[in-house]
């Protein structure tokens, strides 16, 4: 107890003696820190107002240097600062946010008549819906190359790659190597993003022809002639990736696409582009589900097709703006028209392989104005040619030849951009794609882009 | 057939071999360096305008024309400082012209010659179109133009030695022309001085700087964006407490947003050429000096 106590005792007095002293010697040396500090920061402020009132001295000097002694101005090289960290080498990236509201009086997933060999439904969501996300990441690679990558990431289903392709910057004479996966330079609308597409939805042409947009793992090489006039030619090959192409994995080439493209100005106000594009794949058991018959089978039947598919197009764009400046007000009308011709052997209900071939045609027609700053208001007419095949004689009896119906449509669209990345969309469309169903089709969709500054293609 | 085909053939070998021989062919983003480029190398080059100066810069497409131009181009001369970003780098890229790329001599960026202003301490889409090097309008300071004169002579000669000797008289000639006509803008716009005004879009503050114009207002709320009816109200209530003598424009601007101020503040619009033929009296880089200072003084 005794020991106890004693030691309690030193303890308290250990306390007693340590708390106040640490607490004083504490406070001490904090003050003397805070007036060293504060002496610091006065002396440094001092400091750079002086070196302030310098520089202002100077630069007022210099300008009026350059403004009265200009004669001895030198050449001054550029002297922008190079942001030094290592995010200076980050690549350029945007996304594209999208999202629609769409009111559909008849069922999205009925085929478009007489095109049950394509990709047919108009790949519609009814009700609100998000739509692709793209990621887009650019940047030069070296001095050679420059990278580019759109990668689509789907509503429900992870990550696509759309595009991802090297191009090359430093072949000259007008030469342009890309490879990797791209969207092919057929066409016009081929090439351009869904964001920045001028409807809802590509054209029926487009949808049935192309599956939307005819994308292709391969090798494009492109030549820009010498002239005044805009003239430029190309050649794609590749996989084929994408319908009609089957994605064949075998040695060589897979489908191939030939191009060319004039375009100029005509006057300031006016400016134009037209193009012609050979398309020509190779279809290795395509199949093709639910394709109606002639027996008037449930459901329709599942069809296999072999055979050549041969595409020839045309399209224009003509662009009008007073004096040219797009700005204010502008008019562009665009149309595109495409033929495709299919042979080879189509083996029906899975079984019954024999000839077929078919030529089937489509074109759209579309204008757009912006009547005010920030408002477009556009047009566009559909119509699909079906054609007649020529069936072999086993199959006469099972497959339909003719349709006898001419799938059409006609869209009105209406849309407000707040800003050059921002766009806020309404569509009315009066669908006759399929026989006896008629669709008066609405839809509300908003198109955002974050991030890098977009490009404004021609 | 074989005729056709040969005869084809002499007129492509022609269109690539002919510009070889002919002058040094110049690609000029806006109408003012055309001007400049036109002053130093006079008829010893060939050049071509990509926009005119009723078209908004910042909004331009990459036209086939632009980039069929640009596949020739021996020297591209631009505002940069981002101004171009939209159409520039694809034109350049498309034309599979790798001489004219930037970081070439065939690529003459202006804005690296001047002093940039309103660069941005911190960027971000909600504050507008912002350019991160600072706004690119800087062509509107007469001094300016001097500093690029003697960058662009020098890369003229870099790209042409042969005529270096005439480039020099033609920048000397310039200078002193130039110079002399400095001197009477600044004595003209002397009662400009200090005077307050609105501007439309945030495209004079090297000219402020220069005559010392007093903008006390901008209509766009954010740069680049189109002014809303509630926002000009709103400039409309700042201008009964801090009243401005005119609202400017530039000729390619939307009329609308300055004819409403004007009408409601009882002030005049004066509208500015803002490159080289806007007007009929900006005919060359003197005569847009000459008519932007005789528009402003009829406006206060």
């Amino acid at each position: 107890m005794t020991i106890y106590k004693g030691s309690l005792k030193y303890a308290m007095l250990g306390v007693a003696l340590t708390l106040p002293l640490s607490v004083y010697a504490a406070s001490d040396e904090d003050l003397s820190d805070i007036r060293g500090q504060i002496k610091e920061l006065k002396d440094s402020y001092e400091q750079r107002i002086t070196q302030l009132e310098q520089r202002l001295k100077e630069a007022e000097s210099r300008q009026a240097e350059t403004a009265i002694v200009q004669a001895q101005v030198p050449v001054q090289q550029p002297a922008r600062s190079a942001t030094s960290s290592v995010s200076a080498y980050n690549p350029a990236i945007s996304l594209i946010l999208s999202g629609t509201y769409q009111n559909l009086e008849q069922d999205p997933s009925v085929p478009i008549t007489g095109f049950a060999m394509t990709p047919n439904d108009h790949g519609y969501t009814q009700g609100f819906s998000l739509q692709e996300t793209e990621v887009s990441i650019i940047a030069n690679i070296d001095p050679r190359f420059r990278g580019e990558a759109k990668l689509a990431l789907s509503p429900d289903d992870g990550i696509g790659v759309e595009n991802a392709f090297v191009q090359t910057t430093t072949l000259g004479n007008g030469l342009n190597l890309m490879f990797g996966r791209f969207f092919s330079s057929l066409g016009y609308l081929n090439e351009v993003h869904a964001h920045a597409w001028d409807f809802v939805d590509q054209p029926l042409v487009y949808r049935t022809f192309w599956n939307n947009q005819l994308a292709e793992d391969g090798v494009q090489l492109r030549w820009l002639a010498p002239t005044d006039t805009f003239i430029e030619l190309g050649a794609e090959v590749g996989r084929g990736l994408s319908f009609p192409g089957t994605s064949r994995q075998k040695n060589g080439v897979g489908s191939s696409v030939l191009f060319a493209h004039v375009g100029s100005d005509v006057g300031v106000s006016n400016s134009w582009l037209a193009g012609i594009s050979l398309h020509q794949t190779k279809q290795e058991n395509a199949q093709f589900d639910a394709v109606p018959d002639l027996l008037g089978t449930e459901g329709g039947v599942s069809n296999l097709f072999n055979g050549n598919s041969r595409t020839a197009g045309v399209d224009f764009v003509w662009k009008y703006a007073p004096n040219g400046n797009m700005r204010l007000t502008n008019f562009k009308l665009q149309g595109e028209y495409f033929r495709r011709r299919d042979t080879g052997t189509l083996t029906y209900n899975l079984t019954e392989p024999d000839s077929y071939s078919v030529t089937q045609s489509g074109w759209y027609l579309q204008g757009i104005r912006q009547f005010k700053p920030r408002w477009r208001v556009g047009l566009r007419y559909d119509q699909l040619n079906s054609g007649t095949a020529q069936v072999g004689f086993m199959n006469a009896p099972n497959i339909i030849s003719n349709y006898g119906y001419t799938p059409k449509r006609t869209t009105l669209m209406l849309d407000y951009s707040p800003s050059e990345f921002s766009r806020m969309r309404m569509q009315l469309a009066q669908d006759k794609s399929r026989q006896g169903l008629a669709d008066t089709q609405f839809f509300v969709q908003y198109i955002m882009s974050l991030g890098a500054h977009g490009v404004h293609k021609f | 057939m074989k005729k056709i085909f040969c005869t084809l053939m002499y007129i492509l070998l022609v269109a690539v071999t002919a510009p070889v021989h002919a002058a040094l062919e110049v690609f000029a983003c806006e109408p003012e360096w055309e001007a400049l480029t036109k002053e130093l190398a006079a008829n010893k080059v060939k050049i071509y305008t990509a926009t005119n100066a009723l078209q908004d810069p910042h909004y331009v497409e990459a036209r086939p024309s632009l980039i069929a131009r640009a596949r020739r181009a021996q020297l591209v001369v631009c505002t940069g400082a981002e101004l171009e970003l939209g159409w520039l780098p694809t034109i350049l890229r498309e034309s599979g012209n790798p001489n004219v790329t930037p970081g070439k001599p065939g690529y003459f960026d202006a804005s690296t010659y001047v002093t940039m202003r309103d660069i941005p301490v911190s960027i971000d889409r909600s504050l507008g179109d912002l350019h991160a090097l600072g706004n690119p309008h800087y062509h509107l300071d007469a001094r300016n133009l001097l500093l690029i004169a003697q960058a662009l002579s020098a890369r003229l000669v870099e790209l042409d030695p042969a005529n270096t000797a005439f480039y020099a008289s033609r920048l000397e000639a310039f200078k002193q022309a130039w110079q002399t006509a400095i001197t009477r803008w600044e004595k003209l716009a002397a009662p400009l001085r200090g005077q307050p005004y609105v501007a439309q879009h945030q495209a004079y503050t090297y000219m402020n700087a220069w005559l010392g114009l007093k903008q006390v207002a901008v209509l766009e709320p954010k740069p680049g964006m189109e002014p809303s009816v509630s926002h000009l109200a709103q400039v409309l209530t700042q201008l009964e407490q801090t009243p401005a003598k005119m609202v400017v424009r530039s000729a390619y601007q939307n009329p609308r947003p300055s004819e409403w101020i004007a009408g409601r503040a009882k002030i005049s619009e004066v509208v500015l050429p803002f490159s080289v033929g806007a007007t009929k009296e900006s005919n060359d880089l003197f005569g847009l000096f000459d008519d932007t200072i005789a528009r402003l003084l009829a406006g206060i």
